[in-house]
């Protein structure tokens, strides 16, 4: 589903973000990538949704390399992966119910199909009463559930997850992780960077350190 | 192709629903592009009523030969059947002093003037016109007619015609240069208001872009912004422009009976009034693809 062959990632001027990484996450997995602030974590799910570019080797995603794809490409290869950002990125103008519709409108998806499919996403994280509500009126376990419901209303087949469960309290996020769990057992592969290294038992691991890959 | 469709109505209904959302930033804008757009369609508007009454005159060059006050009516007839025969001539129309003098008293004004004098001050005369048009060949015929005895005075009439002609060609070439001078400014108002429109919508572009939005997608409610932003300060301009039509209409009356014409003041015709939304919600839209082309990358 997703390889990284000896990919490194360079910010100017001269800090690595990612040196020489080469990793696989096959299909159906759920891999944690555990590492300390400023390991890379954030980078290397950037990479997969080429949000970024690698400076060097190639990421590939289905057999793509998405590092070597056109602007009018991106659009395509991010309509396939569900991403939830570490900042959220919800709008604060909109309602819960809208924020979960955009990706739905984006794809042109038909308007009352979108509408349960919207419920279905909401129902799924527990956030079914609050459709009306706006994300400011949300506490912050319940945003990070919606900002999950947003990522996987499309159904993607590839769930990423920036630091789902950071400032949350441990009951929040246990009740999170459990969303990611139940996912990944309906045939997702969930990819999630985090520190809590407690959180996702029974997912495969992968320890960054300083941008490199600890064996 | 449905899907298409629904993009298109989504972003126009949106691009609606932020132009409704302030409404006073909005009826500003509108306003400034409206008024901008007036002043060359009003130029237009006048134009086309200027072009209409010139229309009515005749713009075919005639000359009109005045007989002496002396003569008699045998003179007359004897240069009517002399031009009868002369080559070069489509019409002669011969217009008798006492039809001259009667049609002179309807004019409530000169009547008591005219009925003070002892004698009809009016010559017979003769309106000619000539199958040759240009200027040169009516010139030379104007020669020829002078020296014509009991002749008095030949006098072209094509003159002010010539006149009217090319004081309205200048008035269309400065209706252009107007209307591109503010179609311009037009582009500028778009694509200002187009860049503001992106910058509060920053967030939004941003998340759409990374939920897999194409550049059309995101772009499409701003263009749709800008088209309703010329299209809306397009029709400010019709009606500005009715209005001054509608206003200047009687007073406008009052200067041209003065000068015994007559001429109903219309705004613009369907023609112009299309193409002037046609243009108004172009260059918004020319002002909103220039705007996001430097502010969406």
């Amino acid at each position: 589903m997703i390889r990284f062959d000896r990919v490194s990632k360079r910010y100017e001027p001269g800090i690595d973000a990612l040196s020489d990484l080469s990793f696989q996450v096959a299909e159906r997995e759920m891999v944690v990538v555990n590492g300390h602030s400023g390991a890379g974590k954030s980078t290397l799910l950037k990479l997969i949704a080429a949000v970024e570019k690698c400076t060097a080797g190639a990421v590939l995603v289905g057999g793509q390399n998405v590092g070597g794809l056109s602007r009018s490409a991106l659009p395509y290869l991010r309509r396939r992966i569900g991403m939830v950002f570490q900042d959220q990125k919800l709008l604060f103008d909109r309602s819960v119910f809208e924020n979960v519709l955009l990706p739905l409108s984006i794809v042109g998806f038909p308007t009352r199909d979108a509408a349960q499919r919207v419920r279905a996403a909401l129902d799924k994280v527990g956030l079914a009463s609050r459709e009306k509500a706006l994300p400011v009126m949300l506490s912050g376990g319940e945003q990070q559930r919606l900002a999950i419901a947003r990522a996987v209303v499309n159904r993607p087949n590839l769930l990423l997850a920036d630091e789902p469960t950071a400032h949350l309290d441990s009951e929040t996020a246990a009740d999170v992780a459990r969303i990611f769990h139940e996912f990944h057992h309906v045939g997702v592969t969930v990819l999630i960077a985090t520190y809590a290294n407690d959180l996702f038992p029974g997912a495969r691991r992968v320890q960054l350190n300083h941008g490199k890959l600890l064996p | 192709m449905k899907v298409w469709l629904t993009h298109h109505r989504k972003a126009g209904l949106l691009a609606l629903r932020r132009l409704v959302a302030a409404p006073v930033n909005s009826l500003l804008s509108l306003l400034a592009i409206g008024i901008a757009l007036a002043l060359p369609a009003g130029g237009e508007m006048l134009l086309a009523n200027a072009r209409q009454l010139a229309g009515t005159t005749s713009a075919a060059p005639q000359i009109s030969i005045f007989m002496a006050a002396n003569a008699e009516r045998q003179a007359a007839t004897e240069i009517e059947s002399r031009l009868g025969k002369y080559g070069g001539i489509r019409q002669v129309l011969l217009v008798t002093r006492e039809a001259t003098l009667a049609r002179m008293k309807t004019n409530p004004g000169l009547r008591d003037v005219i009925e003070a004098l002892p004698a009809n001050p009016f010559p017979d005369a003769f309106v000619v016109t000539a199958t040759d048009e240009r200027p040169e060949a009516i010139e030379r015929l104007a020669v020829e007619f002078r020296q014509w005895p009991k002749v008095e005075h030949v006098q072209l009439d094509s003159a002010w015609v010539r006149r009217l002609d090319a004081l309205l060609k200048l008035g269309r070439t400065s209706v252009i240069l107007l209307g591109a001078l503010l179609g311009a400014g037009l582009i500028a108002i778009s694509f200002n208001i187009i860049r503001m429109q992106v910058l509060t919508h920053r967030a939004e572009i941003e998340v759409s872009q990374l939920l897999g939005a194409t550049d059309g997608f995101i772009q499409r409610p701003f263009l749709y912004y800008g088209v309703l932003l010329g299209l809306g300060g397009g029709i400010v301009a019709w009606l500005v422009v009715g209005a001054a039509a509608l206003w200047l209409r009687a007073p406008l009356n009052e200067l041209l009976r003065l000068y015994e014409l007559t001429v109903v003041l219309r705004s613009l015709d369907a023609h112009d009034s299309a193409l002037l939304l046609g243009f108004a919600a172009g260059l918004g839209w020319v002002g909103a693809v220039i705007s996001l082309r430097q502010h969406l990358r």
